[in-house]
């Protein structure tokens, strides 16, 4: 056992690090910064927390822009893309090094890894050539912004449930429905979408997957404003917006498939965005006081810390062993669906007995907060949301039942009926 | 990066696998469990002793294997996994630790050759009151070369040949009043009281000192820096024997739910049950994580052991700890019978967690050392 990169890999890292340093500027475990920079807390395609209304954000989203294309001509935006679409051509291994790098490291995210991580990969294998060529390079240097539009308001955790119409009217396609929770749509330029071309098919079967321009007449996005205040999630509405033939990825009746394709490209875990985790509370608990002095020095404090340090080394080590795995260029275990079940969790927790050992003034959720800048009343919304955004607590442990353990399948009610007869509630 | 076992250790996995679930089935614990005066399965430790398994991490100059610390946690994840009714945590992980890592020359020619070839058990005995051990309540005493005084719980203390014993060197009543001291079992002065353990499968004594020859191991004074460095070297181990545990517990809960139909369907298909199921699993997937990292701490020398070592411990015995107790509850009504052997696992895992020191201990010890470490 050692934590040696190999020689190749020392030489990416090092490739990584240069950027880095040249370009970028490292984080602190708690930064001091103002609060338009320090919430340390993102995930794909829900960007840094912005406070100062649409112009903030739009120069949020320009820095982002900046970032992206400085990051794309050192080749270090798709690491595992083929060279031909502008990608590094590299190895997963190397992407976790490149992102085990970046982490420590001040650098926009959210707006980018979705496309580059998800949709783009689903454009190679479904797409035309003429597309591929198209838009697969602008999508790197964050030129254009891609979103994806799947859930609805009743296709959630039952994502094949998608109700969106997409009716054939010649050589177009004619789409209406709503879409929700569409991360980046307010700033996304493209979008894939699945919709439901043939409501008397079984639910998996009569779906259709395409991709379309968010200018495209009868769309309408409407943010979604979050318990946390800020607005990452839309809704998007569809009203006869009319898209041609040409932009269907996949066969009629075949979307399922082709989504699959999109969620399996979820990226790779091990380059998780920093959170809200063990080192902060550590952090703050040096500096907050309860009754009998310093916050770390009460045996209360400390026996809940060890619960969340052997977590969060837990976790660290589950991803050493992946990375392992890939290292050796294997495909690695199940170990790293547990990631988001236990951070989210980890975060709530950490973020909630922060703000009880803040007593009082855990109340307070101001800019000028004067204890840790924000960062537990921050996590405290963020962390409910992340217990839910890309697969709820349940599903997830559903996923880890069924196909981790191989326990069987919960008796489903919608197994051999036509969606259209499906029973759904008052929707 | 390379944080896994070797091709060669994961093949010594699979043939101690392959050995412990033939000679070591639920009968041959049951042996142990059901008769009050088997204290370990002989045969079963004369058959791993053969096998080398005892000496694994003992050098060859002594008698042992020479191989590292890893071959012993592969070795240790396996004892767990079935349950093994020996004495060899408290012979292996403790006593030889203790000789190969403190004795003089002279100590490690006379013991560990004994002690890899299986011939002789040691242990080692700390605690004398309940609660947690500390400096100031070890009143056992060593003065003109003799030991007096009382220990209990002994762990495998009836069976062991050997033991380290903790005494006051001076009457100060300080961490370095203590020092360790060896004692040969057999002779005069030395009475033991059988005591009924939580999992009769590893037992437990009581023993009277008075006026027993013993022999200083290592410094004066040091019984306690020696004593933590050895609990943090069996913490690893440990906390590989109850990885392997918890997966056995997990995975005969999956077998029963599956086995087991209600309203019409395996129970294994109620969402109520599969995420109980998940949360075991992810539990031991940290644990086992966990445990990874205290054996690379372990067989590299790190200073990062104390850390490690507390970190597998705490999360290994959370892992077990749940996932033993939710098998019972999956199997419901049969879980808590004498028949089934849910209960087995319920026994070693509370056992494990409390031999060398409680998880609320091992909390706290891992708090204080990222202290230290912050410090330095």
């Amino acid at each position: 056992m050692d934590f040696n990169d190999s020689q190749q890999e020392a030489a990416f890292r090092k490739e990584a690090r240069d950027f880095l340093e040249a370009n970028a500027e490292k984080r602190s475990i708690i930064s001091d910064k103002p609060n338009d920079k320090s919430p340390q807390i993102a995930v794909a395609g829900a960007p840094e927390t912005v406070k100062g209304g649409k112009e903030a954000a739009q120069e949020a989203l320009e820095r982002a822009k900046v970032w992206q294309k400085k990051k794309a001509e050192a080749g270090f935006a798709a690491i595992l893309w083929p060279k031909e679409f502008g990608g590094y051509g590299g190895s997963p291994i190397q992407q976790v090094i490149y992102s085990q790098e970046e982490h420590d490291y001040l650098v926009p995210s959210g707006y980018f890894e979705i496309g580059i991580g998800m949709l783009g990969p689903t454009m190679m294998v479904w797409g035309k050539d003429e597309d591929k060529k198209r838009y697969l390079p602008k999508m790197i240097t964050g030129e254009e912004i891609w979103c994806q539009l799947f859930s609805e308001p009743s296709a959630g955790s039952d994502l094949a449930g998608i109700k969106m119409k997409a009716e054939k009217d010649g050589d177009e396609w004619v789409l209406n429905g709503q879409k929700v929770w569409t991360s980046g749509a307010h700033f996304a330029d493209y979008g894939m979408i699945v919709a439901r071309s043939d409501p008397s098919a079984l639910k998996h079967k009569g779906l259709t997957y395409f991709y379309l321009d968010m200018k495209t007449p009868g769309i309408e996005v409407r943010p979604i404003k979050q318990i946390s205040g800020t607005s990452n999630f839309n809704e998007v509405f569809f009203n006869d917006v009319r898209i041609p033939d040409s932009q269907r990825l996949g066969g009629e009746g075949e979307g399922w498939k082709v989504a699959l394709t999109t969620l399996m490209n979820e990226r790779l875990a091990v380059g998780d965005p920093p959170g809200l985790d063990f080192d902060q509370i550590f952090e703050a608990t040096k500096e907050l006081e309860v009754e009998d002095g310093l916050a770390i020095k009460n045996s209360e404090v400390r026996q809940k810390m060890a619960d969340w340090y052997v977590q969060s080394r837990g976790l660290q080590y589950t991803k050493f062993r992946s990375i392992t795995a890939l290292s050796k260029g294997q495909t690695p275990g199940p170990e790293l669906s547990i990631s988001k079940l236990v951070t989210a969790s980890k975060m709530q927790d950490v973020s909630a007995y922060a703000l009880e050992l803040m007593d009082s003034a855990g109340m307070v959720h101001h800019d000028q907060n004067p204890v840790l800048k924000n960062l537990f009343q921050n996590g405290y919304f963020f962390s409910a949301a992340m217990r839910i955004a890309g697969g709820t607590d349940e599903v997830l442990r559903n996923i880890i039942a069924e196909r981790v353990l191989g326990l069987p399948q919960d008796d489903r009610a919608d197994k051999k009926v036509p969606f259209n007869e499906l029973p759904s509630g008052k929707n | 990066m390379n944080f896994d076992f070797s091709d060669d250790q994961k093949l010594l996995r699979d043939q101690a696998r392959k050995f412990l679930f033939d000679k070591c089935d639920r009968k041959s614990v049951r042996t142990i469990l059901d008769d009050d005066q088997l204290h370990y399965h002989k045969e079963l430790w004369s058959q791993i002793s053969e096998m080398g398994w005892t000496g694994t991490a003992i050098p060859e100059e002594y008698g042992g294997l020479g191989l590292g610390m890893l071959e012993l946690c592969v070795i240790a994840e396996e004892l767990g996994r079935s349950l093994a009714p020996t004495p060899f945590s408290s012979s292996i992980y403790l006593f030889a630790e203790f000789i190969k890592n403190y004795g003089s020359e002279d100590q490690k020619k006379k013991f560990l050759p004994l002690i890899a070839s299986g011939e002789k058990i040691g242990t080692f005995a700390l605690s004398e009151t309940n609660g947690t051990p500390k400096p100031s309540n070890v009143k056992t005493e060593y003065s003109s070369e003799k030991i007096n005084g009382y220990k209990s719980p002994v762990s495998d203390g009836e069976t062991a040949d050997y033991l380290i014993i903790a005494a006051n060197s001076d009457n100060k009543g300080n961490r370095n009043s203590l020092s360790l001291y060896i004692v040969d079992l057999h002779q005069d002065g030395v009475s033991k009281t059988s005591l009924e353990t939580i999992d009769p499968t590893r037992p437990a004594c009581s023993i009277k000192f008075e006026n027993v020859k013993a022999e200083l191991l290592g410094e004066q004074g040091m019984a306690w820096d020696m004593t933590e460095n050895i609990f943090n070297r069996a913490a690893v181990l440990y906390s590989f024997e109850q990885v392997g545990g918890a997966q056995v517990s997990l995975d005969e809960a999956k077998k029963y739910s599956m086995e087991r139909f209600a309203f019409g369907r395996q129970i294994g298909s109620f969402q109520a049950l599969k995420h109980k199921m998940a949360d075991m699993y992810v539990k031991i997937e940290l644990a086992r994580s966990n445990a990874y990292y205290g054996a690379w701490a372990l067989s590299t020398d790190s200073n990062e052991l104390p850390v490690a070592a507390a970190g597998a411990r705490v999360s290994a015995s959370d892992a077990f700890n749940y996932a033993a107790k939710e098998n019972i509850q999956i199997h419901g009504g049969v879980g808590f019978t004498w028949d089934y052997d849910c209960h087995l696992f319920y026994r070693r895992s509370k056992l494990l967690s409390l031999n060398i020191g409680s998880t609320r201990q091992w909390k706290e010890n891992l708090i204080s050392n990222l202290e230290k470490r912050n410090i330095v």
